[in-house]
C-alpha cells in the first residue's frame, strides 16, 4: 500500500519554553483578511465596468469550487481530484432541466443542482470511502480522478448531451418573470450564495465535527480507538463539499448559458487543487485568495504577454508551492492559528481553581 | 462471567506464527500484566484485542459478545480502549483539544455539528488533565510536550470514555525512572473504575500494579497466575534467565 501520500496535516512549531507559556493571544489574521475580502467583494461592482464584473463572478463560482476542495482535502485529508465532476455533473443535470423540461426557477435548478452534486458525491464515497478499512489517500485520489476522467469521456461521445460541444444556448434562470442575466444581478447572487456556504462551512469545520475532521487529517487510525466511525465522518463531508461543488455547477451554467465537457474533466479537477495550493489549505479563505490570485494573474498576463504568459503563470505556481507548500496565506497566517482551536480555551488559571 | 475471554487466538503472518492458540481471561477490575521476551506475541495480542489486527483463529469475547469481526470504533462504543505502544497524540493540537477529541468520540453526528457538548465537557477535560499532571500545558501543542507527558497525555486520552477495559502497550518505554514512578502513580487511581490489560518490560513496575500476570513466550502462554506463582515459576525464570 502507498502510505507516503499525506493530508495537511501541521509540524508541530517549535517554540522557545517562555513562548509555550504564553497562549497566542494576538490579532487573529484570518478573521481580518475575512472582513477584508467580504468588504472587497460587497463594493466591487460599483467600480467594474460590466465585463469584469461577469470576470469576477466566474471567480465567485470558482471560489465556490476551491473551498469545496479545501473542505475535504484541508480539514479532512481526503485528497479529491474529483471536485468538477460534481460541479459537472450538476451543470449537465441543471442544463437539461432547462432544455428539455422548461425548468428555470432559480428555486428549483439551484437546489437540483445541489442535489446531484451531494448524490453523486455520496455514490462515488459509497465505493471509495464505505469500505471496512480506511482507504489510502492515493485510492481515494485516484478513485476521483478516474471518475472525472470516465464522466469527462462520457460526455464527449453521448450525443444527447451534446458530444464535444457540450449544451448551447441554455435559457435563463429565473425568479418569478424575472430573469437573471449575466451582470451586477448575477454577481450578487452568486456572492450571496458563496458567502452563505462559506459562512456555514466555518461554523462546520470550528465545529466538534471540525475537531473530529482535524482528528481524522492527522491521525486517521487512531481516532477509530476512540470510537469514531471515521468512514462514516468522511463520506459526510465528502458528499458535503460534492454538494457545494454542484452548487457552483448550477451557478455557473446559467452564468455562461452554455455546458461542455470540460466542466467534468481532469484539467478542471487538477486546476481546483491548485487554487486551493496556491492560497493555501485549511483556512478556507486560503482556497479563496487562491483562486483569486490564479485568476488575476492569468487574466492580466494574458493581456500583457499573449504568447508566453502560461510558462510565466506555471512559473509563479510552481515557485509559491515549493516555496510555500502552505500557500500564500501560510505569509500573514501562523500553523497554529491555521489549525486553530476547538474547545473552550484561554481559561485562566485563576478561572479554571 | 469474565470481561475478557481470548481464546485459542492464532495470528499468523504468511510464515510466522505470531499467536499459537492463547488463551486469556480477564475479569472485571483486575489489572492483567502481559509479560515476555520480545517478539513473544504481547503487542500483536493486544491488537487483536483492540481490533487492529484479525485473528486467524480464535475467539475474543467481551462482555459476554464475540468481538473477532467487530471494527475497532465498535469495541471502543462497546467499553474496550487502547492505548498504542508508539505515541500516537495528535502533535498539531493543542494538549486540551486532544483529550476532547477523545471525550467526545461517541457523541451523536448532531452534537458535534452544534457543539452541544463543548461547555459540558469543559471541565471533564480540565479535571482529566490535572489527574495527569498536565493542567499547565493545557494550551500547548502536543507536539512540544516532553516524551514521558506524551505518554500520560495518551493514556488520559485512552481513559477519557471512561472504558471498561483498558489495553496499555508500554506505557513507561522511554520514561526515566522518575517519570515510570509518577506512572504508576497515575494508574494506581484507575483500579476500581477498569479492568486493565498491560504489556510492559519493566517487571517491578508491573509487579508493582498487577493482580495477575500472563507470560508469552514464542507466541504461546507460557504461565499465568498471581505475582507470587510467576514470581516462582520455574518455566518463567528459565525463560527470563536464559533469553531475557
Amino acid at each position: 500500500m502507498i502510505e507516503k501520500v499525506v493530508a495537511p496535516r501541521a509540524q508541530a512549531e517549535p517554540v522557545s519554553p517562555l513562548a509555550r507559556k504564553t497562549p497566542p493571544d494576538r490579532i487573529s489574521l484570518i478573521p481580518t483578511l475575512e472582513l477584508l475580502l467580504l468588504a472587497i467583494f460587497t463594493v466591487l461592482p460599483l467600480f467594474l465596468p460590466a465585463y469584469l464584473t461577469m470576470f469576477m463572478t466566474r471567480i465567485l463560482i470558482l471560489s465556490l469550487l476551491a473551498i469545496s476542495f479545501d473542505l475535504v482535502w484541508g480539514y479532512a485529508g481526503i485528497l479529491s481530484f474529483g471536485q468538477a465532476l460534481f460541479y459537472g455533473t450538476a451543470g449537465y443535470g441543471v442544463a437539461l432541466m432547462a432544455r428539455d423540461l422548461g425548468i428555470t426557477s432559480i428555486f428549483l435548478v439551484l437546489p437540483a443542482s445541489l442535489l446531484i452534486g451531494l448524490a453523486s458525491s455520496f455514490l462515488l464515497a459509497s465505493f471509495l470511502l464505505l469500505g471496512r478499512n480506511p482507504p489510502t489517500v492515493i485510492f481515494v485520489a485516484l478513485g476521483t480522478l478516474t471518475g472525472a476522467y470516465a464522466a469527462d469521456r462520457l460526455a464527449r461521445g453521448w450525443y444527447y448531451l451534446g458530444g464535444q460541444n457540450g449544451i448551447p444556448s441554455i435559457p435563463q434562470m429565473t425568479f418569478g418573470s424575472y430573469t437573471f442575466v449575466q451582470g451586477p444581478v448575477y454577481y450578487y447572487l452568486a456572492f450571496a450564495i458563496v458567502l452563505a456556504v462559506y459562512l456555514g462551512c466555518r461554523f462546520l469545520v470550528r465545529s466538534q465535527f471540525g475537531l473530529a475532521l482535524a482528528g481524522i487529517r492527522e491521525q486517521e487510525v487512531r481516532i477509530a480507538f476512540f470510537g469514531y466511525k471515521v468512514q462514516h465522518l468522511k463520506t459526510i463531508v465528502f458528499s458535503l463539499a460534492g454538494a457545494c461543488a454542484g452548487l457552483a455547477g448550477g451557478l455557473y451554467t446559467f452564468q455562461e448559458g452554455f455546458v461542455w465537457p470540460n466542466m467534468l474533466g481532469v484539467v478542471l479537477s487538477t486546476q481546483i487543487v491548485l487554487y486551493a495550493l496556491f492560497g493555501g489549505v485549511g483556512t478556507l479563505i486560503g482556497a479563496v485568495i487562491g483562486v483569486i490570485g490564479i485568476e488575476v494573474l492569468s487574466y492580466v498576463l494574458s493581456d500583457s504577454y499573449q504568447q508566453i504568459w502560461p510558462i510565466i503563470l506555471g512559473a509563479l505556481l510552481l515557485i509559491v508551492i515549493v516555496l510555500r507548500p502552505s500557500g500564500l496565506i501560510s505569509l500573514l497566517v501562523s500553523e497554529r492559528e491555521r489549525i486553530g482551536s476547538f474547545g473552550l480555551r484561554r481559561r485562566s488559571r485563576a478561572n479554571r481553581r | 462471567m469474565a470481561l475478557l475471554e481470548v481464546r485459542g487466538v492464532v495470528k499468523r503472518y504468511r510464515e510466522l506464527t505470531a499467536l499459537d492458540g492463547v488463551d486469556l481471561t480477564v475479569e472485571e477490575d483486575q489489572f492483567h500484566g502481559l509479560i515476555g521476551p520480545n517478539g513473544s506475541g504481547k503487542s500483536t495480542l493486544m491488537k487483536c484485542i483492540a481490533g487492529a489486527e484479525v485473528p486467524t483463529a480464535g475467539t475474543i469475547r467481551f462482555a459476554g459478545h464475540d468481538i473477532v469481526r467487530a471494527t475497532p470504533a465498535e469495541r471502543a462504543r462497546a467499553g474496550l480502549s487502547l492505548k498504542f505502544q508508539i505515541t500516537s497524540v495528535l502533535p498539531s493540537l493543542s494538549v486540551y483539544d486532544n483529550i476532547l477529541l477523545a471525550l467526545q468520540a461517541q457523541n451523536s453526528l448532531s452534537s458535534l455539528v452544534f457543539s452541544r457538548t463543548r461547555a459540558a465537557l469543559d471541565d471533564q477535560v480540565l479535571q482529566m488533565l490535572e489527574q495527569f499532571r498536565l493542567g499547565d500545558q493545557h494550551v500547548d501543542l502536543a507536539g512540544t510536550l516532553s516524551h514521558g507527558q506524551q505518554q500520560w497525555l495518551e493514556i488520559a486520552m485512552a481513559l477519557a470514555s471512561q472504558p471498561r477495559l483498558l489495553l496499555l502497550d508500554e506505557p513507561t518505554a522511554g520514561m526515566s525512572l522518575e517519570e515510570r514512578r509518577v506512572t504508576g502513580e497515575l494508574l494506581q487511581p484507575i483500579k476500581h473504575r477498569c479492568s486493565l490489560v498491560i504489556v510492559e518490560h519493566d517487571l517491578d513496575f508491573i509487579r508493582d500494579i498487577c493482580d495477575v500476570l500472563t507470560v508469552l513466550d514464542q507466541g504461546r502462554v507460557l504461565d499465568s497466575g498471581d505475582v507470587e506463582h510467576i514470581r516462582n515459576s520455574k518455566k518463567v525464570q528459565e525463560v527470563y534467565l536464559t533469553r531475557v
